[in-house]
């Protein structure tokens, strides 16, 4: 994202589960935002690069999120589809400030499907 | 500082020695393990990277090619940055300086060795034996000089009557020699088959054009003029000519250089559980070359066992035992099916089961010991070796289906796809064997070889076939035998629950109560798991047995389950949700139907339908909206019907006596009862019910988990059928006279099934696993225990009777139904 591009606020760490998800209804469509269980935490484009499927309504495991649709495995770091499957979902930055979530809406390079 | 100029924590030194298929499997698994801890060096005598040895008889036969068998090409090793020495043997460790040193003198220092030297085809001790011409059947090598020998003599023969030795003759066959088989014993395969089996199968072989010398001893190999071998000489004083001689006689284990490093050996490296030699720690030995417990094993699906174990030590995980493994063995010659496992000559307190068909070539043998499957021989259809070895290994008690046991699982109550296992091999390469994905026979087949896949799992994730409703797992473990060959996709002797833990189902579920494990991170800490919060597979599972285990306890982990328990609705392909409220034994009148139609109306529910469960389904409901449709139905005395969970569906009912003419009993009064007491808890799969007012069986009780067929004098009471991918009737229970007692049995059965099937395994595979009688014996033949069940079923329904549909439309889990943020 360039420099001066505003991180919105989305809410608090705690309102998010650990090893699960929640929503943001964004004007490009939702952004899923993943607690892991080490309380790390990742955005994607909630759609499966499979069939569109939601990615927040997964099961969250380790760095990775299993697609409820057909169980394709995306990797939270990066939006990548997890091997021999192929495609990404595209990654926002979001980080932690004081237990309050923020995120941008300027997608991280390396995905096309944007 | 510069970080560049800190000392690296330096790496420990691992060093391979013998580079075939149990060291290379090893190393895979280390390397999915714990990468990193390891700078890696190989050894191999052969001037080849890792090669699938069991193709060596296919490449024989000219089915496949050299280059088509090499499972592990040199890039694979740079990619891993493994130092790989070919052609070089390793003739001297050094235990006190911690080194190995190659014939021409290279070293390589080590803090861990791994000793994979395989074994070599023993050479009978006869005059001529080592002739040019006289080879063993163990390499790449030995089959081009195989081949080369094919294009120019005339006359093979091959000495031994095994496995090996059949495959190689019937690769001569092939390339157009005269072949003869010599062989010491009465009849072929003496280890692997009894001998009605043996004598089918040497008619066989002698249709395709070989020859058996049974019962002779060779005295010696004959020297011809050009100093190549000529003839073999029996002790009897007859010849046979021969241009080229195999002996396939046996292998011993290759414990040459261990023993001369001082390692204990004694007919194999000696190894503990650990894979450790018994010698030193700090040396470990695998495959062929090791003697476990006795045991020297000679097929791949034990070492790659013994694989496991080992790069779990190497790794440091230190958690893994290998406590010996069953085999079962298979011979690669296309057109003949031969399968064996087991115990299968018998003993004084074993019983036999036989079936002879010869005019069909078929031949099949069982022994029983203790009620409990010992040993299998198949010959000519062999498509339930398989599921045979599944039995013994499970120790499933088959006193029940004894009579039915010899015709194989498709006559255990599977109607529709019983055949289509006989046809898969001739399937043309378009046919459709995985229907949820979409995945033809061609794919499979293909990806298998070009991608050299060994197992099943690897299967299922490189073309997705057998990766939904695995309904074609037998029809994929069927491709996957007959294009790799061998034993590859046998099941390994322990099953474990996924790829995070060794353990089995049932050992996990053991430690859960035998260690009053409480939650999942601790049931995970203690049971060493090796992924720090599970996978999807292991989560869900844990989740359940916790529950199971401790009804009234357990905190449920919503995050662990998949979505449609966790927002009770299934997830539809746009994201929205169904919503099937329960009509209790298909029962409504119009004040429901009303309330319904209501709801249908307020939320524009784009479709509904009565479904297959007798009850009404609302379509299309997004997410956000559940709870507010919720809490109409719930107004309006309505339920969650659990058409998403694991739990309770339905049960099915026909009209009985209240109005039908034939009805014996109240079968739609007894339904209800039946749902209003059965509803709510998880299962380890979906639960369905069904009641018939009388034989005719309308409410098509025999597919059911639990299915009562209403008679005259009382109630029958069937369990273990299914409808759905593969059908399978139920077997009758019992027969009880009251609906008391068919309330009791059935909380019974129910909590039987909680209580110790597996995770997403129904009541049908369950019942085949375990066996009737055993249920039986659980449920029917011990009152006390019976009581039991029931009372703890009951125990566990209070807490799970709370309608998850009203809880959420009062606020629970409020967040998991909106969005964290809005942002326009
Ligand atoms: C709605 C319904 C079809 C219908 O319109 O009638 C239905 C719909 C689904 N069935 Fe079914 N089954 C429905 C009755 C059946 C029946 C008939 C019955 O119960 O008498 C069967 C065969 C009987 C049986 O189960 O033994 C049936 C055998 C299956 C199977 C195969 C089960 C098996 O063991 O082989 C699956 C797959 C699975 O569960 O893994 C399945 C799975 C599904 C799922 C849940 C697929 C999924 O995971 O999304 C479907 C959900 C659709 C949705 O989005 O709501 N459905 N399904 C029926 C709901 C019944 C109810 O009221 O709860
Ligand atoms: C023709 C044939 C068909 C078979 N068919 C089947 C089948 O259908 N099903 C089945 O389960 N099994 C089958 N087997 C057996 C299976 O191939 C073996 O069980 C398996 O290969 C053993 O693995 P291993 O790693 O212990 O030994 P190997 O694969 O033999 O590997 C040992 C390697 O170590 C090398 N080596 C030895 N000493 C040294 C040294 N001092 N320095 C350097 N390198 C050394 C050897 O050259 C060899 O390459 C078959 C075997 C053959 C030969
Ligand atoms: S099974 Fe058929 S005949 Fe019998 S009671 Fe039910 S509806 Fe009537
Ligand atoms: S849509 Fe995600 S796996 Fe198919």
């Amino acid at each position: 994202m360039t420099k001066d591009e505003p991180w919105l606020t989305v809410g608090r760490l705690e309102d998010i589960p650990k090893q699960g998800s929640r929503v943001i209804a964004a004007p490009g469509g939702n952004i899923a935002v993943f607690r892991t269980v080490d309380n790390e935490v990742f955005a994607l484009r909630d759609k499966c690069p499979h069939k569109g499927g939601p990615l927040s309504q997964g099961i969250v495991h380790g760095k990775k999120v299993a697609c409820p649709l057909h169980d394709w495995k995306i990797q939270l770091d990066t939006g990548i589809a997890v091997a021999p499957d192929e495609g990404c979902a595209a990654s926002f930055p979001v980080r932690v400030v004081d237990g309050v979530v923020e995120l941008s809406l300027t997608p991280n390079t390396g995905c096309p499907n944007h | 500082m510069d970080m560049s100029d800190m000392p690296q924590t330096k790496k420990l030194k691992l060093v391979m020695v013998g580079n075939g298929m149990a060291g290379v499997r090893t190393v895979e698994e280390l390397l999915k393990l714990n990468p990193d801890l390891y700078d890696i060096t190989v050894f191999g005598n052969e001037p080849h990277p890792n090669y699938n040895r069991i193709m060596l008889s296919p490449v024989l036969a000219g089915e496949q090619t050299i280059e088509q068998i090499i499972t592990h090409p040199r890039e694979w090793y740079a990619e891993n940055g493994i130092t790989l020495h070919t052609g070089k043997k390793v003739v001297k460790i050094d235990r006190q300086k911690r080194f190995v040193e190659t014939e021409d003198g290279t070293r390589a220092d080590y803090d861990r060795l791994l000793v994979a030297t395989g074994s070599t085809p023993f050479i009978l001790p006869i005059p001529g034996a080592d002739l040019p011409g006289v080879i063993g059947f163990r390499d790449i090598s030995d089959v081009e000089a195989m081949i080369e020998a094919s294009g120019q003599y005339k006359n093979a023969v091959v000495i031994g009557g095994g496995l090996l030795g059949l495959e190689a003759a019937n690769g001569f066959k092939i390339r157009g020699m005269d072949v003869s088989v010599v062989h010491i014993a009465p009849w072929l395969l003496e280890r692997q088959l009894d001998e009605p089996a043996a004598r089918l199968l040497q008619s066989n072989l002698e249709t395709k054009g070989l020859k058996f010398l049974l019962q002779k001893q060779t005295a010696e190999l004959v020297k011809g003029e050009s100093g190549r071998v000529c003839a073999v000489r029996f002790k009897d004083g007859e010849t046979v000519p021969a241009d080229i001689v195999v002996m396939a006689v046996g292998i011993r284990p290759n414990t040459t250089l261990a023993e001369s490093a001082g390692l204990h050996c004694d007919r194999g490296i000696r190894v503990n559980d650990t894979l450790q030699t018994v010698t030193d720690p700090r040396i470990y030995a695998i495959g062929e070359c090791v003697n476990h417990r006795g045991i020297a094993y000679g097929l791949v699906a034990p070492l790659f066992e013994q694989a496991k174990v080992c790069a779990n030590h190497l790794a440091q995980y230190g958690i893994a035992r290998y406590e010996g493994s069953m085999t079962s063995t298979k011979l690669k010659v296309t057109g003949i099916d031969l399968f064996s496992a087991g115990n299968f000559t018998g003993g004084d307190d074993f019983e036999e089961i036989v079936f002879q068909d010869a005019g069909r070539g078929s031949y099949k043998k069982l022994t029983l010991k203790d009620n409990k499957l010992a040993g299998a021989v198949l010959y000519g259809d062999t498509l339930d070796g398989a599921w045979y070895f599944e039995l013994m290994r499970d120790g499933t008690d088959v006193a029940d289906i004894r009579d039915k046991l010899l015709f194989g699982r498709s006559h255990l109550g599977d109607s529709g796809h019983g055949d289509e296992k006989t046809r898969v091999m001739s399937l043309p390469d378009n046919a459709e064997i995985c229907g949820c994905n979409g995945v033809c026979k061609g794919t499979i087949v293909q990806a298998i070889v070009a991608k050299k896949l060994f197992t099943l799992d690897e299967v299922r994730s490189h073309t997705k076939a057998s990766s939904s409703c695995g309904s074609c797992t037998g029809l994929v473990e069927t491709l996957l035998s007959a294009t790799v060959g061998g034993d590859y996709s046998t099941a390994p002797s322990k099953k474990p629950m996924c790829g995070c833990t060794d353990h089995t189902h049932d050992e996990v579920r053991a430690a859960i109560t035998a260690n009053s494990l409480k939650s999942m991170p601790e049931t995970m800490r203690f049971l060493d798991w090796k992924t720090p919060d599970g996978c999807t597979k292991c989560r869900p599972a844990l989740n359940y047995y916790l529950l199971c285990a401790w009804p009234t306890e357990y905190e449920d982990d919503a995050q662990s389950r998949y979505i449609n328990e966790r927002a009770h609705g299934n997830i539809q392909k746009d994201g929205t949700f169904s919503v099937v409220p329960r009509m209790w034994g298909g029962l409504t009148n119009p004040k429901e139907l009303r309330a319904i139609a209501d709801v249908a109306e307020k939320f524009k529910v784009p479709e509904m339908k009565v479904t297959g469960g007798q009850r009404i389904d609302l379509f299309g409901i997004k997410k956000e909206d559940l709870p507010a449709m919720w809490a109409d139905l719930s107004a309006a005395g309505f339920v969650s019907g659990h058409a998403y969970g694991k739990a309770l569906r339905t049960v099915k009912t026909c009209v009985g006596s209240q109005w039908c003419r034939f009805g014996t009993q109240d079968s739609t009064g007894l339904g209800v009862k039946l749902e209003q007491m059965t509803w709510g808890s998880w299962m380890p799969h979906k639960y369905k019910l069904a009641v018939s007012g009388c034989p005719r069986n309308c409410a098509e009780a025999t597919i059911k988990d639990f299915g009562v067929v209403c008679v005259d004098s009382g109630y029958e009471l069937h369990v273990g059928g299914n409808g759905g991918i593969k059908v399978r009737v139920t077997d009758l229970l019992c027969k009880v006279e009251t609906e008391e007692q068919v309330m009791e049995y059935c909380a019974a059965f129910t909590q039987l099934y909680r209580e110790e099937a597996h995770y997403l395994e129904r009541t049908a595979p369950w019942v085949e696993r375990v066996g009737l009688a055993h249920i039986k014996s659980r449920v029917v033949e011990d009152e006390a225990n019976r009581k039991m069940l029931a009372e703890r079923f009951l125990i566990s329904q209070k807490p799970a009777q709370i309608d998850p549909w009203k809880a959420r439309a009062e606020g629970v889990a409020s967040w998991e139904f909106k969005p964290l943020a809005e942002i326009a």
